[in-house]
């Protein structure tokens, strides 16, 4: 992170202490937008929503059978690394509040109503992003008599982060996407 | 019930033991390493009584489609074992009728198997919420699915009101559903329900090659990957019959031990986060990131998945990626003690944490509840020190415990924790043995083997049992999480806490959901 070299200045090593940590260069540049995301989305994403979204989009999570790789990471998300607040993106308590849904693992048949009922209760316009391979795929856990698998089989996927879990980089770099796409005129 | 054979010691006052009670078994050929005997119903009870008592501890209790197994640790003599019971009538003499904590693990045997426990005290099911393809998923008989009605346990008396919370929670966390009865706001009951994250990963592994199981093994509780890598490596080389490499056993314990830092640090972060203090969280969250960078380095993987498998591990970290592990391992043990004399000196988060939550000695016993749980209510167990497997015996390291057993307690263990972890990683990468870190395993190695294993992970200790078939595929694979015998204990101490204080008390346990699901 900091190294000595990067400040002159500064005879002795330093390292980031509980009240400094204005100093420490944190958080880090954001990764490059992805271009296959923002297509992926662009055509997804009406003339209206933007308009009233704006470059905000509140998200909410639903573990619908991870094994909580993903939500580590997520979590990771908000640390000062990569203070996804600064993007205009931030989790929300509520599906009330939120603009997208974020679905992790496989969708097991327990999680099935817990998952639609979530999204119903997300409002109009919305967003649902399948994060990590299970979500994305079903993964291992395909065919088995507890999992549905896909979330795209439940829910109406706009767009998926593979990965076991996705690095704190690669889903920082999806939700840009989708903050991109839901702010620049649609692409034809 | 079969009267006791002559043999069999009288089943209660008795000073016999669990280990004693296995020979009178038959034991099995080639379980390893600690005998497994098949025992008549009779002996089985009697095992059941002998749990409830001072010297024993349950390790595991579950089902196959014709028999039900119990592992247990015999504190006196050190020493582990299994008992099986067949149970061709479908049914068999409970567990948690004698022994409160087998509850759960008989509920979740009849929901997969069909195999009832005998007069058990509560025979709802638990992992089964009526939503599969088939009831007794994993039994003789599988049955077309039905709904299943839940009636929660009752709490009667003037004013009591029940708040429902969950499946879904508020933040980024597993799903559970959490069912309180409130006096005011003070909590007269929690019941919990779980099974929302059941996968049927028991399922995928029948049958599986040894290679699906180490990716299964990996993703029960994504959060614990390494630990659950190893014990279930370890469970296959025992069946096996082979040892791995010294460097592999060594190598393994540097992934644990880094798990074992970075999710305590996240937890104590969440911890005073929740108790209003977020900056301990972020400084946390800071120190975990750069730890997870480091293993990314070192081992390709920020959360050392899939590199962990039986024969050894896949990944060799380059010398100069573990110096700078190295180096940030003293950079964090230099940034704790400001850590604590913060978490100390803050009045609105000491007056939150101490005294909140408290789980007692006794419980934490009856429970045989390990990790952090278990060491901040006085129980000393470490299956790293208790069951010594490589390479801790040739480490220095201790194991902190507390009487006190408050969220404090809890935050406490896990600071001290993370400061031995800290040693041990600088222990690990000092003493690093020469040689390969792989030995090939074939499954003719495999072929009819049976093996166990006991894994300290961050949680607790995981239990493993994997058997293979005649042609080096898994027959049947089992394990146990640590929070199989916390999340009980979860209703215990939140008794008498206001609701506001549940997500403390919670989070100071952080139990798992997906490897208690399974």
């Amino acid at each position: 992170m900091t190294s000595d070299s990067q400040i002159p200045s500064s005879p002795r090593p330093r390292r980031p202490t509980l009240f400094g940590l204005l100093r420490s260069g944190l958080p880090e540049a954001p990764p490059p937008v992805d271009e296959k995301h923002l297509r992926e989305l662009g055509r997804r994403v009406e003339e209206r929503a933007r308009s009233r979204l704006g470059r905000s989009l509140a998200l909410r999570l639903v573990d619908a059978g991870s094994c909580n790789g993903c939500e580590l990471e997520l979590h990771a998300l908000q640390n000062p690394f990569y203070d996804l607040e600064r993007f205009g993106l931030r989790f929300v308590a509520s599906p009330r509040h939120a603009d997208v849904l974020l679905v992790t693992g496989p969708v097991t048949r327990n999680m099935r109503e817990a998952l639609e009922r979530t999204y119903h209760a997300i409002p109009d316009p919305k967003w649902v992003v399948a994060v990590g391979d299970c979500a994305a795929t079903g993964g291992l856990f395909s065919g088995n008599y507890a999992c549905i698998g896909a979330a795209a089989s439940v829910v109406p996927v706009d767009l998926a982060i593979p990965g076991c879990p996705p690095r704190p980089r690669e889903l920082l770099a999806g939700l840009l996407a989708l903050l991109e796409s839901a702010k620049k005129p649609a692409h034809s | 019930m079969p009267a006791p054979s002559p043999s069999s010691p009288p089943s209660s006052g008795s000073r016999s033991s669990l280990r004693e009670l296995l020979r009178q078994g038959a034991l099995v050929e080639r379980h390893r390493p600690w005998p497994r005997a098949v025992v008549d119903a009779s002996l089985w009870q009697t095992a059941g009584e002998l749990l409830s008592g001072e010297s024993s501890s349950l390790l595991a209790l579950w089902g196959e489609p014709s028999a039900v197994h119990l592992s247990f640790f015999d504190q006196n003599s050190g020493e582990a074992g299994v008992m099986s019971l067949p149970c061709s009538g479908g049914t068999f003499p409970s567990i948690g009728r004698l022994h409160p904590p087998a509850s759960r693990l008989e509920r979740a045997i009849r929901d997969l198997f069909g195999l009832s426990a005998q007069e058990s005290l509560d025979s709802r099911p638990w992992l089964d919420h009526g939503t599969w393809e088939a009831r007794f998923p994993l039994g003789i008989a599988p049955r077309p699915a039905e709904s299943v009605s839940y009636a929660f346990l009752p709490a009667e008396g003037e004013e009591l009101h029940q708040v429902p919370v969950g499946p879904v929670h508020a933040g980024i966390i597993e799903p559970g559903h959490f069912r309180f009865t409130a006096a005011g706001e003070t909590v007269v009951r929690l019941e919990e329900r779980l099974g929302y994250v059941h996968r049927g990963i028991e399922k995928l592994l029948l049958g599986a090659e040894i290679d699906r199981g180490a990716e299964l093994a990996g993703r029960v509780s994504g959060d614990t990957t390494a630990a659950y890598s190893t014990a279930f490596a370890l469970a296959v080389e025992a069946a096996a019959g082979l040892e791995s490499p010294p460097l592999a056993h060594w190598l393994r314990a540097l992934c644990v031990e880094i798990e074992r830092i970075a999710n305590h640090l996240g937890d104590v972060g969440a911890i005073c986060n929740d108790a209003a203090f977020p900056r301990i969280q972020a400084f946390c969250a800071l120190l975990r990131e750069k730890l997870l960078r480091a293993a990314d380095e070192c081992f390709g993987h920020r959360l050392m998945m899939d590199r962990i498998v039986p024969g050894g591990i896949r990944v060799l970290p380059q010398a100069e990626t573990l110096r700078r592990l190295r180096e940030l391992s003293k950079e964090i043990a230099l940034s704790l003690p400001e850590i604590v004399q913060v978490y100390e000196n803050t009045p609105s988060l000491q007056d939150r944490v101490v005294g909140t939550g408290r789980l007692s000695r006794e419980l934490a016993k009856e429970y045989s509840c390990g990790g952090v749980i278990g060491r901040a209510s006085g129980r000393l167990f470490d299956a790293r020190r208790n069951l010594g497997y490589p390479p801790y015996p040739n480490l220095r390291f201790s194991i902190p415990v507390l009487e006190e057993g408050d969220v404090d307690a809890r935050v406490s263990i896990r600071i001290r924790e993370i400061e031995q972890s800290l040693g041990l990683i600088e222990q690990i990468i000092d003493g690093l043995p020469e040689g390969p870190a792989n030995a090939p395993l074939s499954r003719e190695q495999a072929a009819s083997g049976e093996g166990v294993a006991l894994v300290e992970g961050f949680r607790g200790d995981i239990f493993v049992s994997v058997r293979f078939d005649e042609k080096g595929r898994i027959a049947r694979c089992h394990f146990r999480d640590p929070s199989w015998f916390q999340w009980p204990l979860l209703e215990a101490a939140i008794y008498g806490n206001i609701i506001a204080d549940f997500p403390l008390c919670n989070k100071s346990f952080n139990c798992s959901y997906a490897g208690h699901d399974l």
